[in-house]
């Protein structure tokens, strides 16, 4: 499969974040056609009808959840655009944030205008990119200077602005409700669902909260239509699709496709393969959270459909390659640990059940596991999944079910031999002190 | 060890000094001003807040909860609340190099904990640390989404990407 330059058009261009230059290449002439010569039902049937599903994790159909904000809230309806992206693996939405700012604005001025969003929406980016959110700044306030934000966007009476929020170090922020609470000023602690956010989300009104690819997508589908839209791909899972590769690969990098490339061809056509000619271990194709994948499983497509099928996701399309010199059961921990931090503290399996399998995993690694406790880490996870408010205790137990099932020997082999499986490396140093969480 | 040691928010450094005033300069003050426009309840205005204050004082120590919590009509514990959610806000003073090493899976299959290893030695720092002359503290963080060029170490708001102990080592004789 060729690579694609769709989403990614702009990035290569001089000067790639200035309005000027996309407005060369016909920017915010997709907002001007939406808001002057559609209705905000068309907008959305539009968007249904390219089966655009969401970028962010869930696959969720995008025009389907425009279409249950209620026409006649009490309270003013609004848009978020999620950039928290903190998914370990996943770097694609900064690279729209960096180099293309405009087109993420523009997206957001038509999903706004198609959900009759008030006249004030955010940007939910994580604190750590600080220059993303300079960027966005200065571009808000290019567009504000063009009068594409602010009031009576192109004479259709239509008023709406955008204001970066910078969030401040929480993986959990980046889960829709988490991220409604954190913009609220609060804890970033999910809320009990439902009522959902289309429903009653931010400041109590109905609430679509979008990844930043997702909104990126918009515009090309005003300009370019729906069947030209589901051309690249497959029926269910349509688009141009950004993937980020990363690991233990030749040219690890940000790669565009016809969504449903297959993982293989991906790492080993254009990735250039696996580092130092290596043996590939194994592959996390959906961000951390997404259950890992054997060598003789990557010949899908990465697609929504296809990964759930093979018993993981595509998710956040954070492709984490392993070699065969990776120690499995250190990339868990490592894994485990990250979930355990990052467990917002509200719900008692994942609170716990972060943290227990984050010990257990290290006490395995340090050669100090018992034999049960490979069915030990099974059980203890089936106690976390399904049991939380959100899916990050769900997503916690991704990896350690799947490599517990399909890399068995090499736990047992920690277990018994009190060392890592020869060839296989740890990376840390065990007799460096932890930091507490 | 102290530095291992959770927070104790009830340690007596927790509680405001009488003594100590603080407030936003006239800069912070109209950039204040700004964020409240922004947002349609006071307390939505708490983040960008507390940002603002760290970048003014570098970090959120007591007396700084107690004036944020004036400012938006909150209560100090819920200001403290949020401060204690959120990695990025300090509860300590940091040294003027925050050194934010990622360890998470793809910088550490491409060696960041050399880089964070060595760091902690040569500076001679526990994780969490700051070394005695106030400039460095270094810190072992989670996924700075920047993947893509690992490892990474973030200093103070940059990132630095691709890294690796030499290159460490360089930009440590730049960072004074
Ligand atoms: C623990 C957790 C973390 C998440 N992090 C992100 C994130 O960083 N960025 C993102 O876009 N979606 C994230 N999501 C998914 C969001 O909850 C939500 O589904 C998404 O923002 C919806 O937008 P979309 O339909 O455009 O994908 C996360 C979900 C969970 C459960
Ligand atoms: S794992 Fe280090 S930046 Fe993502």
């Amino acid at each position: 499969m060729e690579q694609i330059k769709v989403l990614l058009a702009n990035i290569d261009k001089p000067d790639s974040t200035s309005i000027d230059t996309y407005m060369a290449g016909g920017g915010y002439e997709d907002a001007r056609k939406a808001l002057t010569t559609m209705k905000p039902d068309e907008v959305t049937q539009l968007v249904k009808d390219s089966e655009l599903r969401g970028r962010g994790g869930a696959g969720f159909p995008t025009g389907n959840k425009w279409s249950f904000v209620p026409k006649n809230a009490p309270k003013p309806t609004w848009l978020l655009c999620n950039a928290d992206e903190s998914e370990p693996g996943t770097f694609k939405d900064r690279l729209i944030i960096e180099k293309d700012p405009h087109l993420l604005i523009e997206g957001m001025i038509i999903a706004a205008f198609a959900i009759g969003s008030n006249p004030m929406s955010y940007i939910y980016i994580r604190g750590e990119f600080y220059y993303g959110a300079t960027v966005l700044d200065k571009a808000l306030d290019e567009a504000r200077a063009k009068g594409f934000l602010g009031k009576n966007i192109f004479g259709s009476g239509f008023d709406f602005d955008i204001t970066v929020h910078r969030g401040a170090g929480a993986y959990i922020c980046g889960e829709e409700t988490g991220l409604i609470e954190s913009v609220e000023g609060h804890r970033g602690q999910p809320r009990v669902k439902p009522p959902f956010p289309a429903v009653i989300g931010v400041f109590g009104g109905p609430t679509v909260v979008q990844n930043v690819e997702t909104l990126a997508c918009v515009p090309l589908i005003v300009r370019n239509g729906a069947e030209w839209f589901k051309s690249f791909g497959t029926p269910k899972n349509t688009g141009p699709k950004l993937y980020c590769v990363s690991g233990n690969v030749k040219k690890p990098g940000v790669y565009e496709f016809p969504m449903g490339i297959t993982i293989k061809e991906l790492i080993y056509d254009h990735c250039g393969g696996i580092t130092g000619d290596r043996k590939l271990k194994a592959v996390i194709p959906g961000g951390a959270s997404a259950p890992m994948l054997t060598p003789d499983e990557i010949d899908i497509p990465l697609n929504f459909d296809a990964l759930m099928k093979a018993g993981s996701m595509l998710g956040s399309a954070g492709i984490i390659v392993l070699d065969e010199s990776v120690c499995i059961v250190d990339a868990v921990w490592r894994l485990a640990k990250f979930f355990a931090h990052e467990s917002c503290g509200q719900c008692t399996p994942c609170r716990e059940g972060t943290n227990w399998l984050e010990s257990v995993l290290d006490r395995i690694e340090r050669g100090e596991g018992r034999p049960q406790d490979a069915d030990l880490l099974l059980d203890m996870s089936e106690n976390i999944g399904g049991k939380s408010l959100c899916a990050l205790g769900d997503a916690a137990i991704g990896p350690v079910i799947s490599s517990v099932r399909k890399f068995r020997d090499e736990y047992l082999h920690h277990v018994e031999h009190k060392s890592c499986l020869p060839g296989t490396t740890r990376y840390r140093r065990l007799d460096m002190p932890v930091a507490a969480h | 060890m102290a530095d291992l040691q959770p927070d104790n928010p009830y340690a007596p450094d927790r509680f405001p000094d009488p003594n100590k005033h603080v407030e936003f300069p006239e800069e912070a003050k109209k950039r204040f001003d700004w964020i409240l426009t922004r947002y349609p309840t006071k307390e939505a205005a708490l983040l960008p807040t507390l940002h603002l204050a760290q970048e003014v004082w570098g970090w959120i120590s007591p007396e700084v909860v107690h004036y944020v919590g004036n400012l938006l009509d909150l209560s100090p514990a819920t200001v403290f609340g949020v401060v204690s959610f959120y990695n990025m806000y300090n509860q300590k003073p940091v040294g003027k190099y925050h050194l934010q090493v990622c360890t998470n899976l793809s910088c550490m299959v491409t060696r960041a904990y050399d880089i964070y290893d060595h760091l902690c030695e040569k500076l001679s720092v526990h994780p969490g640390g700051t070394t005695k002359d106030g400039l460095y503290t270094v810190v072992e963080v989670e996924c700075l989404g920047s993947c893509g060029t690992a490892p990474v170490v973030q200093v103070n708001n940059d990132y630095h990407e691709s890294m690796d102990v030499v290159k460490m080592d360089a930009l440590l004789e730049i960072l004074k």
